[in-house]
C-alpha cells in the first residue's frame, strides 16, 4: 500500500533542498525543479526498480534520463534523499569542485547520473539507444524520461519521437513537464506547440494527460497506468500538468522564477510555506 | 599496386566484429551501401539500427546503446558525422565519456562530384578539439580495417575518419593496428615528411622522387592524430631538423597544426604544410581535385625542399 503521506513529506523536503540549493549560489532553476518535484519523487521513492549501488550500465534497473538538464536541483534532492549520495553534499551545488554541475554530468563521477544533459532536446534519443539496449539484452525493466515543453521546439525530439513509433520501442514512458511556460513566456507567446497530444498520436504514440501533475497520488496514478500499457508495441508519453514554481506562493502563476534564485527574505518566506520534514542538509 | 576504398576497408572490419564481438552493434543514418554496413546489417539485425535521416538522433541513440554494454559504430558521411552533430557528440559522447565510435566515410575532397556541401574538411579540427577524443585517419583499406577492429577494444569515445575512392592499399594485410602509434614507412636524413590518410601514399610516391634528386626524406604515417605519437615525432625532427605534412584537410586545426604545436613547445623547427587553404573545394573528379587544390606528392616534394632550405 502506497504511503502518499510520506511521498508528500519526501516532496516538501526536496522542495526545502530546491530552494537551498539555488539561493545558497543565487543561481539556478528553481521554477521546473520545483513543478516537478512530485513526478520526481514517485519515479525514485516508489515507482522505479533502481539500485543506489550505482552501476553505469543499468542492467536490470529501471533507468530515467533528465532531458531539461537545467532542472538539476530536484534530481540532485531526489537523489541524495534516495541515498545515491550524501545529503550533505547538495550544499556544494553550483560550487568550485564539486561533483553537483550546474546541469547535470557524469565527468565527476556522481552516482546516479548516467548521461550529461543540459543543451536541450537530446534525452529521448539517448533513451531510444537505452530502450535497445535493454530489449537486445532481454532486459525487461522501464526507460523513463522527463522533457520540458519548451524543450519540444528543438527539432532532434521529433526524430526520436518518428524513431520510436516506427521501431515499436515500448519501453519507453517519456514525460512532458507540461507547465506551458519556458525563458521568454508562455509557450503560446514563444512558439505554440499546437496540439500536442494529437502531435503524439499522430506520430503513433499513447499519451496520457495527466492535470494534476502536482497532486502526489494522480501523479502516481497516471505513471502506473502508463506502466500498465508498456510492452504492447507503442511508446508511451504522460503530458505533465504542472505548476511552475509550485508550493512556493510568489514563484508560482509566473515563468519568471524559471532561472532567477531568492534572495535571503523570499528564502525565508519559502521555507516557511514547506515544513523540514526530513532534516535539511 | 591493389586499389581498394578505406570505407571498403570499415565494412570489412565491420564484418569482423559481427562475428566476433557480441556488444558491438551498428547505427546508419540511411547510407547503409555507401559506408559498406550491408553486410553486418544482413547478418546481424538485431545488432544493426537504421534510424533514417536523422543523425543528431543517431549520436543519441549510440551514446544511449552504452548504457547497457553495448559499443555502437554510427556511420554516415563526415560531415553529417560531425558538423551536423557538435553539439550532440560534445554533449552525450565527448562530455559524457561514452564507448562510442563515429565511424565517418566520403571525408576530403575526394568524396569528388558532389561538391563542397559533402567535402568536410574541418573534421579533424572540429573533433580533436574535444576532451578526450580518440581521432584516426588511416591511410588504406588494409589500415582501416584494421583500425576498425582496434577501436572496439578501446574504451572510450572515437572518431574514425575515411574515404570515398580507390586508392592504393600498400600496408599489410592483417596488420596490428595500435592507436596512437605512429608508423615509420621510409626512413630519411634531410627532411621529415609526416602525412595521414590518402595522402601517405603520395608522401611514400614524393619520398621516390626526392631520392632521385639525392634528397633523403623520412616518411612517417601518422594514423591518429589524437592523441598524437610525439615521440616518433620529436625522435624524427631530432634527426631531420626539418618538416612537412600533409593531410586532406584545412590547414587550420589539421594534422599539421597539431605538430606545429608540439615542436613550438619542445623543438622549433621550419615546418611546411600541404593542406586546404582556407577554402572549399567543388565539384570534380578526386584525383582532379586532389591536383587543382595541391594535395599531392607535387607539392609534398616542393614544400620538402622549401623546409630543407628554411633549416
Amino acid at each position: 500500500m502506497t504511503d502518499i503521506l510520506k511521498l508528500e513529506n519526501i516532496t516538501t523536503q526536496v522542495r526545502r533542498d530546491i530552494v537551498r540549493m539555488v539561493h545558497a549560489n543565487s543561481s539556478g532553476h528553481p521554477g521546473g525543479s520545483l513543478g516537478c518535484a512530485e513526478f520526481m519523487v514517485a519515479l525514485y521513492f516508489e515507482v522505479m526498480n533502481h539500485n543506489t549501488d550505482f552501476k553505469m550500465d543499468g542492467i536490470g534497473e529501471d533507468i530515467f534520463y533528465l532531458s531539461n538538464g537545467h532542472i538539476s536541483p530536484v534530481w540532485y534532492s531526489v537523489l541524495a534523499r534516495s541515498g545515491y549520495f550524501p545529503v550533505s553534499e547538495l550544499a556544494t551545488f553550483r560550487k568550485l569542485d564539486s561533483r553537483l554541475q550546474g546541469h547535470p554530468a557524469t565527468h565527476e563521477g556522481l552516482e546516479g547520473i548516467r548521461m550529461a544533459s543540459g543543451s536541450l532536446g537530446q534525452g529521448l534519443s539517448i533513451a531510444m539507444g537505452t530502450c535497445q539496449a535493454k530489449k537486445l539484452n532481454n532486459d525487461n525493466s522501464i526507460v523513463y524520461t522527463l522533457h520540458g515543453d519548451g524543450e519540444l521546439q528543438e527539432g532532434q525530439n521529433w526524430e526520436a519521437i518518428m524513431y520510436a513509433a516506427a521501431n515499436n520501442i515500448d519501453n519507453i514512458i517519456a514525460t512532458v513537464d507540461y507547465n506551458q511556460k519556458q525563458i521568454d513566456g508562455t509557450l503560446d507567446d514563444v512558439l505554440s506547440l499546437g496540439d500536442l497530444k494529437a502531435k503524439f498520436e499522430s506520430f503513433g504514440w499513447m499519451v496520457f494527460e495527466e492535470e494534476r501533475g502536482n497532486d502526489m497520488e494522480s501523479v502516481l496514478n497516471v505513471i502506473n497506468a502508463a506502466k500498465s500499457e508498456t510492452k504492447k508495441g507503442k511508446p508511451i508519453v504522460i503530458l505533465l500538468y504542472t505548476e511552475m514554481g509550485n508550493g512556493i506562493d510568489y514563484m508560482m502563476g509566473t515563468h519568471k522564477w524559471h532561472g532567477s534564485a531568492p534572495n535571503d527574505e523570499q528564502l525565508q518566506i519559502a521555507l516557511n510555506q514547506n515544513e523540514e520534514t526530513l532534516g535539511d542538509y | 599496386m591493389e586499389m581498394k576504398d578505406t570505407r571498403s576497408g570499415f565494412g570489412a572490419g565491420l564484418t569482423h566484429l559481427g562475428k566476433t564481438n557480441e556488444n558491438v552493434v551498428a547505427l546508419c543514418a540511411d547510407l547503409i551501401g555507401s559506408l559498406k554496413m550491408g553486410d553486418f546489417a544482413e547478418n546481424h539485425p538485431d545488432r544493426f539500427f537504421q534510424v533514417g535521416i536523422a543523425e543528431a538522433n543517431m549520436i543519441g541513440m549510440a551514446a544511449g546503446l552504452t548504457v547497457g554494454g553495448k559499443i555502437p559504430f554510427t556511420g554516415t558521411f563526415a560531415n553529417f558525422s560531425t558538423a551536423r552533430v557538435y553539439d550532440q557528440i560534445r554533449q552525450a559522447v565527448s562530455y559524457s565519456d561514452k564507448n562510442v565510435k563515429i565511424c565517418a566515410s566520403h571525408a576530403g575532397l575526394t568524396l569528388g562530384e558532389d561538391g563542397a556541401t559533402h567535402q568536410t574538411l574541418e573534421d579533424i579540427g572540429m573533433m580533436k578539439m574535444l576532451p578526450g577524443m580518440v581521432v584516426i585517419n588511416p591511410c588504406d583499406y588494409n589500415q582501416t580495417k584494421a583500425a576498425t577492429i582496434a577501436i572496439a577494444d578501446y574504451e572510450g569515445p572515437v572518431y574514425l575518419r575515411f574515404g570515398r575512392p580507390k586508392v592504393p592499399n600498400f600496408t599489410p594485410e592483417n596488420q596490428d593496428f595500435k592507436i596512437g602509434e605512429a608508423l615509420h614507412l621510409k626512413e630519411g636524413t634531410d627532411v621529415s615528411i609526416f602525412a595521414t590518410g590518402h595522402l601517405v601514399w603520395e608522401a611514400l610516391e614524393a619520398h621516390i622522387e626526392l631520392e632521385k634528386q639525392g634528397i633523403s626524406s623520412e616518411v612517417i604515417n601518422i594514423h591518429t592524430i589524437k592523441p598524437l605519437d610525439n615521440n616518433a615525432i620529436l625522435n624524427s625532427v631530432k634527426k631531420t631538423k626539418c618538416v612537412v605534412t600533409a593531410e586532406e584537410h584545412q590547414m587550420n586545426g589539421g594534422l599539421g597544426d597539431s605538430i606545429a604545436q608540439l615542436l613550438s613547445r619542445e623543438l622549433a623547427t621550419p615546418i611546411e604544410m600541404v593542406a586546404m587553404n582556407d577554402s572549399y573545394g567543388e565539384s570534380g573528379p578526386p584525383m582532379k581535385l586532389m591536383k587543382k587544390y595541391g594535395l599531392t606528392s607535387k607539392e609534398i616534394i616542393e614544400s620538402a625542399k622549401k623546409a630543407i632550405s628554411r633549416k
